[in-house]
């Protein structure tokens, strides 16, 4: 298989390459349907994949070369439509138009066949070339359900491949078929004018072809035909687009089903060109809401349902199935009070795992590191040797606390994830979501928060609307993502007890709690209700989850453990140097007067802030020793963790916060996080102090 | 017997009969305040009418016919509620006696009124009990919006009796009716097959007002409470029935 190329390959700009056989193949379909399974499958990239609606939030590339082309593969978040207004369908609808790929592979659950071939009609209507992958094969015939995919090419008119991504099974007949699509309807990029010059754009070929008369933009590729009290209109339509010669990137006929449909984004674009067109388009849909007695795009809708209906009851068999294990653990998993205690289970579950056996691999590396060497603060004698001893401390730091606590943890995560227990979850604590202004599926961003709060802050696509995203996203940042969990362990579960440290996950819970509440009455605007597909429980696969761990553990090494060598290195030599001692002594009324910890707390504290682990990683060679109970009081240890919890996003964070929400909304969150740290910090060190 | 009377019954009838269950005499009596003698003598005369099928023992349910016009006042009720609550600021424990009063003497012009002036409501403001649909044969609350015609009676009744989305138990069956609230949500669940006239079944409730997840098209669906009672279900078994 081909090697893998980075997510940031610019899309309309074409790297050229050898033979200049080039194509793009799309991958299309519902949510959570295997579209990232193949994705990683053709292109032996590390999308991240499990049992859940939303992973894929931006669309993804990679390279792969197949019989002498070099195939650029994008992997489009999943989607129910393309008519509806969520961020990901006018994405995708806009990719689809505009970049034109060669080919879209339009993956199909073979489970849940008729759902999904409504969104493969509408794919038809854009008239591109597609291949059908039908996935999950296996889970069909678990569920009693046989497809015949002979049958559906025939009736469908678009070659099927049937497969079992998870198993690599079919995905390289899927991969010839979409080839073959595609040479048959002629590749833009080896085109007749000598296969292009080196960097030519679409913008280019587009050019090219309105010079050469007037053609359409789009592919000729299939489309559908709908019922004879529709036909006509949608037909009536299109001839009115194609006789006013628009100069639209869409197929006039699909341009003329979004009008009926009432489509905001597609009606602005072509009152822009003609008013008289969307009048007309107004007028016959008039006529068909009064033939109906329903609006015109639920006809449409409607209309779509009964024809992908119709050809998955001619292609599918359904035998009747004895209950199935995933059905008694969905029982399970939504049950009135067992389903509580399932979710309870699964994350105090996720917590205990990573304690322990993090906290006994960590004794292990510990004790074969002082086999080489014992830490030895270094306060002075020559510079380097300083610095080398501070970044050797700063290693030793890295490898006994991070590497033991964070690879147990994203291993269970991805278990978690590839299970499907994450939306039972989301089912059962939606109305407690509620009171915080979201619904249940936040909650899957929430947990994914206490792996990291990067991509959880990404994953807040899920939600609807831009204020639940930055509801969500204000409270992730709130939670002990795995650098945190590492401050709590490193102070508290290690040198006061674990159940301080279990003690400071229940009161974060809290804050998030009432922080939301608070939240709900400062931004304004409305809630959304929850809609989400409940995809069968499977049994998690070995590999994905070794894969997926291994990916989220990689830039750990690769990016992070130099800054752990690194800041060893300077803490040390600041240290040695005296030169905390201003910083720390500037901010030591917060520090010390208010928040009753140690003079040395100020200078972590900044550190923290680039990776917040470092709050205990720092201490290690500043104080010269890994045992940090002696130097800090039980009460200093809790609240030292609680304030490294609460007291401000690291920079990974916050730059993820901007880039999503804008300056403003970003500095709010840190402002708010900040606020809650001091007060909060202060009010329980008080407390905390009656209790020691 | 006062049409006030009957209504009032018939209102009754159609809360008790909510979970599907037949209504007992006490239980009328108990809800109206009323000798449980004069309550018997009542449901006979109502059963006579044909609004109610009723059986001393076995207690009593509302025939299709009863069916739509204790649904007509439970909705006048739970919308002059909301009315009295949220234009008005009365209290939530003062809204229900004046509601009573004044929904017998509220023209069907009017309903539609306050149900557009008040943006749809779905649930009364007291005991958050859901506001049925209307019985007018819109196509969606939109069309409602944008009608300017002078006679309702040319828009038409539906025949169907529905019942919430959120009233149906486990394992319940029936098939899409009416969605009720802005195109937004309607499209979303268009998409994800909940066209008028597909066949559903609830697969599971989530306890505290949970979400409900349907089985729908061979595909899973949770909607949250919020969604799931603006979706109106004409369903299968005795719950309705049609009228004509």
């Amino acid at each position: 298989m081909a090697s893998f190329s980075s997510c940031h390959t610019t899309t309309g700009k074409k790297v050229k390459s050898g033979n200049g056989k080039r194509l793009t193949i799309a991958l299309a379909g519902n949510a959570n349907v295997g579209k990232s399974v193949i994705f990683n499958q053709l292109t032996g990239s590390s999308q991240i994949i499990g049992n859940w609606p939303g992973k894929t939030v931006e669309r993804a590339e990679g390279m792969l070369t197949f019989d002498g082309y070099d195939i650029t593969v994008v992997d489009l978040p999943g989607i129910y439509s393309l008519s509806t207004f969520s961020i990901e369908e006018l994405v995708t609808r806009q990719y689809i138009a505009t970049e034109k790929p060669d080919v879209i592979i339009n993956i199909v659950d073979a489970s849940v066949l008729e759902r999904n071939l409504f969104f493969t009609l509408q794919l038809m209507e854009l008239e591109v070339p597609m291949v059908i992958g039908l996935n999950q094969i296996d889970t069909a015939r678990s569920k009693g359900i046989t497809v015949d995919y002979q049958r559906l090419e025939d009736s469908l008119g678009v070659p099927v491949v049937p497969t079992v991504a998870i198993k690599g099974e079919g995905i390289k007949e899927l991969i010839k078929r979409a080839v073959e699509t595609a040479e048959q309807n002629g590749t833009p990029e080896v085109d007749e004018e000598g296969a292009g010059e080196a960097g030519a754009e679409r913008g280019q070929y587009r050019h090219r072809q309105r010079q050469g008369g007037r053609q359409h933009r789009y592919r000729r590729g299939q489309t559908t035909r709908f019922g004879d009290n529709l036909e006509p209109t949608i037909d009536k339509l299109a001839q009115a687009i194609e006789a006013d010669q628009l100069d639209l990137e869409y197929p006039p006929r699909w341009v003329a089903i979004k009008l009926l449909e009432d489509d905001p984004d597609i009606t602005a674009v072509v009152r822009a060109k003609s008013e008289r067109l969307v009048f007309l388009a107004a007028t016959l849909g008039k006529e068909i809401e009064a033939l109906h007695d329903e609006p015109s795009f639920a006809v449409l809708a409607a209309e779509r349902y009964s024809l992908a209906g119709a050809a998955a009851g001619e292609a599918q068999n359904q035998e009747k199935v004895r209950v199935t294990l995933s059905d008694r653990l969905d029982r399970l998993a939504t049950h009135k009070i067992f389903g509580y205690v399932t979710a309870a289970a699964v994350l105090v579950g996720l917590l205990l795992w990573t304690f322990t056996v993090g906290n006994y691999l960590s004794g292990l590396l510990s004790n074969l590191f002082s086999f080489f060497a014992t830490l030895d603060p270094k306060m002075s004698g020559s510079i380097p040797s300083i610095l080398w001893n501070g970044a050797f401390a700063g290693l030793v730091a890295g490898v006994t606390l991070v590497i033991p606590y964070v690879i147990p943890f994203y291993l269970v995560m991805a278990m978690i994830e590839d299970s499907g227990v994450l939306t039972r979850v989301a089912f059962m604590f939606d109305n407690f979501m509620h009171k915080i202004g979201l619904h249940g599926k936040a909650i899957i961003p929430l947990i994914l928060g206490y792996g990291c709060n990067v991509p959880a802050i990404y994953t807040c696509r899920v939600m609807g609307t831009t204020r639940e995203r930055l509801l969500a996203a204000l409270a992730i940042t709130f939670v002990p993502c795995t650098a945190r969990t590492i401050v709590i362990l490193g102070l508290v579960a290690a040198f006061v007890n674990i159940q301080w440290a279990l003690a400071l996950y229940a009161i974060d819970l809290v804050i998030i709690f009432l922080l939301g509440r608070i939240a709900l009455k400062v931004v304004p605007g409305k809630s959304t209700g929850l809609i989400m597909e409940m995809h069968p429980f499977r049994v998690p696969s070995l590999p994905v989850i070794v894969r997926q761990t291994w990916a989220r553990t990689k830039p750990l090494i690769l990016m992070v453990f130099p800054i752990y060598v690194a800041g060893g290195a300077i803490v040390q030599g600041l240290y040695a140097s005296g030169w905390l001692d201003p910083i720390n002594n500037a901010i030591s009324f917060l520090t010390v007067g208010w928040l009753g910890l140690p003079v040395i707390a100020g200078v972590l504290l900044i550190f923290g802030l680039i990776r917040k682990e470092l709050i205990v990683l720092a201490l290690v060679p500043i104080l010269g020793t890994g045992n940090l109970g002696l130097f800090l009081t039980p009460v200093q240890l809790i609240s030292l963790a609680l304030i490294g919890i609460l007291y401000f996003p690291c920079i990974a964070t916050l730059t993820t916060l901007v880039k999503e929400f804008g300056w403003k909304p970003a500095l709010a969150i840190s402002a708010a996080n900040l606020i809650s740290a001091v007060f909060l910090g202060g009010v329980i060190a008080r407390m905390l102090a009656l209790v020691f | 017997m006062s049409s006030k009377n009957m209504e009032e019954y018939l209102e009754t009838l159609y809360a008790l009969n909510q979970d599907g269950k037949a209504a007992s005499t006490s239980e009328i009596s108990h809800r109206l305040n009323v000798a449980p003698a004069s309550v018997t003598e009542m449901l006979q005369k109502l059963a006579d009418k044909g609004y109610v099928n009723y059986s001393p023992y076995q207690g009593a349910t509302l025939t299709p016919m009863g069916f739509k016009l204790g649904e007509k006042m439970a909705r006048k009720h739970r919308l002059l509620e909301r009315f009295l609550h949220d234009v008005l600021n009365l209290g939530k424990d003062r809204v229900h006696a004046q509601a009573c009063e004044m929904e017998h003497t509220l023209t069907d012009e009017t309903e539609r009124a306050f149900c557009n002036t008040l943006k749809q409501p779905a649930k009364c403001p007291d005991d958050g009990k859901i506001i049925p649909p209307c019985d007018l044969q819109f196509s969606s609350c939109e069309e409602c919006q944008k009608w300017h015609g002078e006679s309702l009676e040319k828009v038409g009744k539906r025949k169907a009796n529905l019942v919430s989305m959120t009233a149906l138990k486990e394992r319940e069956e029936g098939t899409v009716a009416f969605i009720r609230g802005d195109n937004k949500v309607l499209r979303r669940l268009l998409d994800v097959g909940l066209t008028p006239g597909t066949r559903i079944s609830v697969t599971r409730v989530a306890p505290l007002k949970g979400p409900v997840e349907i089985a729908v098209r061979g595909s899973r669906i949770a909607l949250g409470e919020e969604i799931a009672a603006n979706v109106f279900i004409e369903a299968a078994g005795k719950r309705g029935g049609r009228v004509g």
